[in-house]
C-alpha cells in the first residue's frame, strides 16, 4: 500500500465528492428512497406554494356557497367539476383546503422540529460533558418527560394554556401553544441521544487531545463534540418531523390543536369525521391520505437515512 | 498426510468500485501436533485465511478459487449444513477477545454442555463431567464450582482459557487461533501460550495460529507462513524464516521488530510498506520557529517532579461520604524526570501508567500528592493565565491514530487551532506558513493540509498528531503508547521520528508503554508500575541487565524470546 | 436482590413525587380552584371561607403534603364539570380502558414480537421486507385516521362490526364491568384494540428486528457458529435472549403508552374510558381530572417500569451476581 496518497491529483469538486461518495450510492440503490424522496419534495412543493397553485382559496368567504357544500369528488355522481376532490360541509374546496392544511402541518412540525432539536442538543451536549450533577438533574428531568407520551403532554400543556390564558385567546395562541408542547415532548429525545454520544466522544482522544491545549470546555462542546454527533441527531430530526406532523394532527383532530379557522390536515380530518356516516366520506379520507403520504414519505427518508448512517449494518 | 491442506487460495471481496484480492494464491499445510503460524501486518489477508477455512468468510467475500483439504477430504465446497458439522466438530476456533466471545447471559458450563452435546451423543451427566474435565485441563482451578459461574466471573486470561476449552470440545482435529493473546497482558500471554503449544502437543492437535506479533511466533509455531497483501512471501520452519529470511519483506520486517535484548541506535528504514516521509531539510533549532521565543525559565534539577501522587476514582457514588467506594489507580508515585531525558514507564494494563500521564497534563486532577513543572507546583495553580501557560508547555501524544483527530476538521485546522488558541503567530498568513512547516517536518508534506484524518493510514496520523503537539512548541512531550496501535514497520517509522524530533528539540519526554522492547528502544531511565505503585526506578541497560524488583524479573522472564529473529541490518549502540 | 429492588422502589417514588409537585401545581395555581367551585353570585366573605376551609390559604408546603396524603388515598377532590369526587367517576371508567389495552397489547405482542425474530433472522427474505414495509405504513398512518378507515371500511361499508361503545358488559364484583364475556363486547372490542395495538406492533416488531440485527453480529455469536452449533440454539438460546434486555425495555414503556394512546382511539370509537374523560376535562379545563390522570397514568407507567427493572433481574446474571 503506497500510503503517500497521489497529491498530484487535483482536489476533487465539492459535487464530485458528493456523487462518488457511499451515501449517495446507497442512496440511488434503494428504489423506494429515491421514489420517497422525489414524492416528499412534490409534497413540500405543493404545500408551500398552496398560495399560488390552489384553485380555489378556501379563506376567501366571499367565494364560499352553501350550495356547494359535500359536493362528491369528479368521479361520482352530482359532482361538479370546479371542485376535483369535491367539497367539505361549507362549500370549501378539498383539493386547496388539503394544500394549505399542509402547509400549516408542515410549518408547525418544521418550527417544533428545530426548536426541540435546538433544546435537547445544547442539554444533552452539557448533560454528557459536564456529568456528575448536572447531568444527574438534567437526565432525571428526562426520565419523568419520558413517563408521559408526547401526546398526552401536549395535551396537558393545551389544557394548562387554556387554564390560563382562558379559551378566547386559542385562536392566537394555538400556533404558539402547539409548538411549545411538541417541543417540549420531543427535546427528551435528542438530548438522550446526544448525551449518550457526547460520553463517548468525550473519552475520546481527540477531545483529551483538546484539553490538553487547554481550550475551554464551551469551545470544546461546540468546535468538537458537536460535530461528530450530528449524525444520529440528523435521523431523529427526520422521524420526529413525521412524528411532529401526526401529533399535531391528533391534537388538531381531538379539538386542542390548529383552530378551523387555520385549519391543518388533522383539523380537516375532524371535520370530515363527523359526515362518514352519512356517507360523505371524501372529507375525511383524501386529508387523511394527504397526511399518510406525507408522513409515509417523510418516514422512509428518516428510515433510510438511519441505516445508511449506521456504520454497523455497512 | 497432513491434516489441514490449502491450495492456490483466492479470497475475493467484491465492492462498489473493484474487487479487493484479499488473499490470493495461497498454499499451506499443517501436520497434526505441530503449530503454523501465519504472521502479517494489517491487511495482509492472515485472518481472512482462517475464516476461509472453517467457512465463515464475513459476506461478501467468498472462496474465488483453490481447494481447501481436510484430512485429505475437500471442505471448501461443503453445503452449509456438513460444514456446520464440520466447525466445532473436526476444526475449533480461538476468537481474539475473551472478552466478547462468550455469551454473557449463559453459565460457562451451559455453554460447554451445549457444544459437547452438539457433537458428542453424551448425555446431560457425561457432558457436565467432560465439560469439568476440560475446565480442569486448561488450567483453571475449582473446575467442579466455576462451570456454574457466568463469564463476567472470570478475568480475562481465564476467559481466554474457557475459550480454548470450548474450542476442544468434540476433539477437534485442527485449532484455528485468530490472535488468541492480542487483548492479552504480557504475563497472561505467556501462560495462554504455553498452554497452547502444550494442548497441542499432548492431544496432538494441528494448530494455525493466525497473529501479527513476531514473539507469538517466535515462542510457539513450528512453521511460520509470512503474508504481505493477500500473498505469501515466505513459507518454511521458524528458525529458518525468522534466522535467515530470504524475501526483502520478511527481512524489512525482521529488522523493525524492537527487541529487548539489544538496543538500536535508529531502525533500519523499511520502506516496503509505507514511504518512511523523510523531513526536507534539518531543523536549526536557533533560527527555526520552533526554537523561537522559548522563553521558559531555567532549571536547576529536575524539570518534572512527582512527589506521592495519589489517584483514586470513585467507583460508587453516595451521598453519605462512609458509604462511597474508590478504586486507588495511581497510589504515592516519585519519580524526577531531567531536562532532556526520555523517561519511560512500563506496566500492564490496569497498572495505573497511563493515569499517571493524564495527571500530569492535568485531564485528571490528582486526590493527592504534588507535581512541580520547573519551579510550579502544578496542582495549586488556579489562576487560567497560569494553567495555559503550563499547558502550553506540555503536550501529550495519544495512542490510537483513529480517535486521536477530529474527523470533521480538516489537518491544518487541526494543527493551526493550538497556534491560534495561545497566539503564537501574528496573522493568518504566519499561521499558515508555521502549519506547512510542521506537516513537512513531520514527513507528511504540505499538501496533507487540505484533507480531512480518514485520507490517512495510521502511521500518517500518528505525524499529525505529533504535528499538533509540537504547535505549541512544548518543552516536554508526554507519548502514551504513541505506537502500540501501529504494525511494526509504522512503529518503527515514529519511533525513530521522535527520536530524531527529541535530538533536534531538546524535548523531554515521558513515555509510556506495555512494551518492555519498546521502552528499550527509546529511554534513558525507567520506571515499572504495577496495580498502582512504581516497582523501581533505573537506569535502561541496569534495568535489562540486573532487575531489581521481582516483579520486573518477572516481566523481562515472561518476554517472548527474540532470539531467533535475523539481526541483519541492525545498528546497535 | 432486596438491596437492587429497593433503589428501584426509592427511585419510582422520587418520579411519582415528582409528578405529584406537578399536578399540584397544576390544581392550585392553574385558574382559581374557589372560582370554579362557587357560582357568579357568591360574596367575598363566601368565597373566603371557602378558601379557608379547603386550606388553600395554608403554607404551600402543607398544602402540597395534604395534596399527596389525599391522593394516595384515592381522593383527588371534585370535578368542576360533574360536581362528583373525582375518584368516582374514574372508578366507573378504569375497567373499559383497562381492558381495551389489555385486548391492545395482547394484539401488540402476540403479533409484533413473533415478526421482529422473523424479519430479524430472514433479513434478506421478501417476506421480512414486506414485514418492514407495512411496518412503515402502520407507523406512518395517524392512530386516528386508522381508526376512521377501519370505521369506514368494517362499520360504515361493511357493517360486520360496531363503530362505537363497549357493547353489553357483565358487572363483576361492585366495581368491575366486562365485555370479555359477551359477544357483542367483543365484537365491540375488535376495531378499537387493533387501532390501539398497530403502533406499537410495528414499534415492537421493528425493535426486535434491529436488535436481533446488532446481536447477530457480535463476537460471541460468531464463536457459537463456530463451534458448530446448529441454528436453533445460536437463534433462540443465544441471539434472542441477548435481544431481550433492550427489547423489555422499550416493550414496557409502550405498553405504558397504550394506556395514554388510549385517549385518541377512546375518542374515534367513543368508547367509555378514562381517556375520553380526559379530553373532556382538557376542552373544560376541568383540572382536578386532569391532575389525577396525570397522577394515575404516571404510577402505571412507573409501576410497569418497576416491573421491568426486576425482569432485568431474571434474564441478566451480570445484575445477579458479582465478580469474584
Amino acid at each position: 500500500m503506497s500510503d503517500v496518497t497521489n497529491t498530484s491529483e487535483a482536489p476533487k469538486s465539492r459535487w464530485a465528492k458528493i456523487v462518488d461518495s457511499d451515501l449517495f450510492h446507497s442512496f440511488l440503490r434503494s428504489k423506494v428512497t429515491v421514489v420517497a424522496a422525489c414524492g416528499t419534495t412534490i409534497l413540500f412543493l405543493l404545500a408551500f406554494l398552496a398560495p399560488w397553485i390552489s384553485p380555489h382559496d378556501p379563506f376567501d368567504l366571499a367565494s364560499l356557497s352553501i350550495m356547494d357544500a359535500r359536493v362528491p369528488p369528479v368521479w361520482m355522481e352530482f359532482s361538479d367539476p370546479r371542485f376535483i376532490l369535491g367539497t367539505d360541509d361549507q362549500g370549501r374546496d378539498l383539493l386547496s383546503g388539503i394544500f394549505y392544511g399542509m402547509r400549516i402541518s408542515l410549518i408547525v412540525g418544521f418550527c417544533s422540529v428545530f426548536s426541540a432539536a435546538i433544546l435537547g442538543i445544547s442539554l444533552g451536549l452539557v448533560a454528557g460533558y459536564m456529568g456528575g450533577r448536572i447531568d444527574a438533574i438534567i437526565m432525571r428531568i428526562a426520565d419523568v418527560q419520558l413517563t408521559f407520551p408526547a401526546i398526552l403532554i401536549a395535551l396537558l400543556i393545551d389544557g394548562i394554556a387554556a387554564g390560563i390564558f382562558g379559551n378566547i385567546d386559542r385562536e392566537v395562541f394555538a400556533f404558539y401553544i402547539l409548538i411549545v408542547a411538541l417541543t417540549l415532548s420531543f427535546w427528551v429525545q435528542y438530548a438522550r441521544t446526544v448525551r449518550g454520544s457526547t460520553m463517548v466522544e468525550k473519552n475520546k482522544e481527540y477531545v483529551q487531545a483538546a484539553r490538553v491545549i487547554g481550550l475551554p470546555s464551551i469551545v470544546i462542546m461546540a468546535r468538537h463534540i458537536l460535530p461528530n454527533v450530528m449524525g444520529p441527531v440528523l435521523v431523529i430530526a427526520t422521524i420526529n418531523l413525521a412524528l411532529a406532523i401526526v401529533t399535531e394532527a391528533t391534537l388538531s383532530f381531538l379539538g386542542v390543536g390548529m383552530p378551523p379557522t387555520q385549519p391543518s390536515l388533522g383539523t380537516l380530518i375532524a371535520v370530515g369525521n363527523d359526515f362518514l356516516y352519512s356517507g360523505e366520506w371524501w372529507i375525511a379520507i383524501f386529508p387523511g391520505l394527504a397526511l399518510a403520504l406525507l408522513v409515509l414519505n417523510v418516514n422512509l427518508l428518516g428510515d433510510w437515512l438511519r441505516d445508511a448512517l449506521n456504520p454497523k449494518l455497512r | 498426510m497432513s491434516v489441514l491442506d490449502i491450495k492456490d487460495l483466492k479470497v475475493e471481496f467484491p465492492s462498489r468500485k473493484s474487487v479487493f484480492v484479499a488473499v490470493d494464491d495461497v498454499t499451506l499445510s499443517v501436520d497434526a501436533g505441530k503449530i503454523l503460524g501465519v504472521v502479517g501486518e494489517s491487511g495482509a489477508g492472515k485472518s481472512t485465511v482462517g475464516n476461509a477455512v472453517i467457512g465463515l468468510l464475513q459476506e461478501p467475500g467468498h472462496i474465488a478459487g483453490g481447494e481447501i483439504y481436510l484430512h485429505g477430504e475437500r471442505i471448501d465446497q461443503l453445503p452449509y449444513n456438513q460444514m456446520r458439522k464440520l466447525r466445532g466438530r473436526k476444526i475449533g476456533m480461538i476468537f481474539q477477545d475473551p472478552l466478547t466471545s462468550l455469551d454473557p447471559l449463559q453459565t460457562v458450563g451451559s455453554q460447554l454442555v451445549e457444544t459437547i452435546r452438539t457433537h458428542m451423543p453424551f448425555s446431560a451427566k457425561q457432558a457436565e463431567a467432560r465439560a469439568i474435565e476440560l475446565i480442569d485441563a486448561v488450567g483453571i482451578p475449582d473446575p467442579a464450582e466455576r462451570i456454574k459461574q457466568y463469564p463476567h466471573q472470570f478475568s480475562g486470561g481465564m476467559r481466554q482459557r474457557v475459550v480454548i476449552a470450548l474450542a476442544l470440545c468434540a476433539e477437534p482435529e485442527l485449532v484455528i487461533a485468530d490472535e488468541p493473546t492480542t487483548a492479552l497482558d504480557v504475563s497472561i500471554q505467556a501462560q495462554i501460550l504455553e498452554l497452547m503449544k502444550k494442548l497441542c502437543e499432548e492431544r496432538n492437535v494441528a494448530m494455525l495460529v493466525i497473529t501479527h506479533d513476531m514473539g507469538v511466533i517466535a515462542d510457539i509455531t513450528d512453521h511460520v507462513a509470512v503474508m504481505y497483501q493477500g500473498e505469501l512471501v515466505e513459507y518454511g520452519e521458524t528458525t529458518q524464516v525468522l534466522g535467515a529470511p530470504s524475501h526483502p519483506y520478511t527481512q524489512s520486517l525482521i529488522s523493525a521488530v524492537p527487541r529487548p535484548d539489544i538496543k538500536v541506535e535508529r531502525f533500519p528504514v523499511v520502506n516496503y510498506i509505507e514511504k518512511a516521509g523523510t523531513p526536507q531539510k534539518q531543523i536549526d533549532i536557533s533560527t527555526h520557529w520552533l526554537g523561537k521565543s522559548r522563553d521558559y525559565e531555567k532549571v536547576d534539577g529536575p524539570l518534572v517532579q512527582i512527589k506521592d501522587l495519589d489517584m483514586r476514582f470513585e467507583t460508587r457514588g453516595s451521598i453519605f461520604p462512609s458509604q462511597r467506594k474508590y478504586f486507588k489507580a495511581v497510589k504515592s508515585v516519585s519519580f524526577d524526570i531531567f531536562e532532556g531525558e526520555t523517561f519511560g514507564v512500563v506496566g500492564e494494563s490496569g497498572s495505573g501508567k497511563s493515569t499517571v500521564a493524564r495527571v500530569i497534563t492535568g485531564l485528571y486532577h490528582p486526590s493527592g500528592g504534588s507535581i512541580m513543572f520547573g519551579k510550579t507546583e502544578l496542582t495549586s495553580l488556579k489562576n487560567r493565565k497560569d494553567v495555559l501557560a503550563m499547558r502550553r508547555q506540555m503536550q501529550m501524544i495519544f495512542q490510537d491514530p483513529y480517535s486521536s483527530l477530529n474527523a470533521r476538521m480538516r489537518v491544518r485546522d487541526i494543527i493551526a487551532e493550538p497556534i491560534k488558541f495561545h497566539k503564537l503567530a501574528s496573522s493568518n498568513s504566519e499561521v499558515r506558513q508555521i502549519v506547512d512547516d510542521l506537516l513537512d517536518h513531520v514527513g507528511l508534506g504540505v499538501a496533507a493540509g487540505q484533507k480531512f484524518p480518514h485520507e490517512f493510514s495510521g502511521g500518517q496520523r500518528q505525524r499529525i498528531s505529533i504535528a499538533r503537539a509540537l504547535a505549541t512548541r512544548p518543552r516536554f512531550l508526554i507519548c502514551d503508547e504513541p505506537t502500540s496501535a501501529l504494525d511494526v514497520s509504522i512503529q518503527a517509522q515514529i519511533l525513530n521520528l521522535l527520536k530524531d524530533l527529541q535530538e533536534e528539540l531538546g524535548l523531554t519526554m515521558l513515555f509510556i508503554s506495555h512494551d518492555l522492547a519498546v521502552i528499550r528502544q527509546m529511554c534513558n531511565r525507567i520506571g515499572v508500575m504495577r496495580n498502582g505503585e512504581l516497582c523501581e526506578v533505573s537506569d535502561c541497560d541496569a534495568l535489562f541487565e540486573a532487575p531489581k524488583h521481582p516483579y520486573t524479573r518477572e516481566l523481562l522472564d515472561l518476554m517472548p524470546s527474540m532470539e531467533l529473529l535475523s539481526r541483519a541490518n541492525l545498528q546497535t549502540t | 436482590m432486596i438491596g437492587f429492588a429497593t433503589r428501584r422502589l426509592l427511585q419510582a417514588m422520587i418520579v411519582m413525587l415528582v409528578v405529584a409537585l406537578l399536578a399540584f401545581t397544576m390544581f392550585r395555581f392553574v385558574g382559581d380552584p374557589v372560582n370554579q367551585m362557587v357560582g357568579v353570585e357568591t360574596s367575598i366573605e363566601e368565597r373566603e371561607a371557602l378558601r379557608e376551609r379547603l386550606g388553600l390559604n395554608d403554607p404551600i408546603s402543607i398544602q402540597f403534603f395534604r395534596f399527596v396524603t389525599k391522593a394516595a388515598q384515592f381522593d383527588f377532590g371534585t370535578s368542576y364539570q360533574f360536581r362528583q369526587p373525582v375518584s368516582d367517576l374514574f372508578a366507573k371508567r378504569i375497567p373499559a380502558t383497562l381492558e381495551l389495552s389489555f385486548a391492545s397489547a395482547m394484539f401488540a405482542l402476540v403479533v409484533g414480537i413473533p415478526m421482529g425474530i422473523y424479519a430479524g433472522l430472514n433479513r434478506e427474505s421478501a417476506v421480512s421486507k414486506m414485514f418492514l414495509s407495512v411496518s412503515l405504513i402502520g407507523i406512518s398512518l395517524p392512530t386516528f385516521f386508522i381508526g376512521i378507515l377501519l370505521i369506514f371500511l368494517f362499520s360504515v361499508t361493511l357493517q360486520w362490526l360496531p363503530s362505537f361503545g363497549r357493547g353489553e358488559t357483565v358487572a363483576i364484583g361492585s366495581w368491575w364491568t366486562t365485555g370479555f364475556l359477551t359477544v357483542s363486547g367483543l365484537k365491540a372490542l375488535i376495531l378499537p384494540s387493533i387501532t390501539l395495538g398497530l403502533y406499537q406492533m410495528t414499534l415492537i416488531m421493528r425493535l426486535i428486528r434491529a436488535e436481533m440485527l446488532e446481536v447477530i453480529r457480535t463476537d460471541y455469536i460468531k464463536f457459537a457458529k463456530a463451534r458448530g452449533l446448529p441454528d436453533r440454539l445460536v437463534n433462540f438460546r443465544h441471539a434472542l435472549k441477548n435481544t431481550l434486555v433492550p427489547v423489555i425495555t422499550i416493550t414496557g414503556l409502550q405498553l405504558g403508552a397504550i394506556i395514554a394512546f388510549a385517549t385518541i382511539t377512546e375518542t374515534v370509537f367513543q368508547w367509555p374510558g378514562m381517556g375520553l374523560m380526559f379530553l373532556q376535562a382538557v376542552q373544560n379545563v376541568d383540572i382536578p381530572i386532569m391532575s389525577a390522570y396525570l397522577l394515575l397514568t404516571a404510577f402505571l407507567f412507573v409501576a410497569i417500569n418497576f416491573i421491568v427493572d426486576i425482569l432485568y433481574f431474571f434474564i441478566d446474571p451480570r445484575l445477579r451476581v458479582g465478580r469474584p
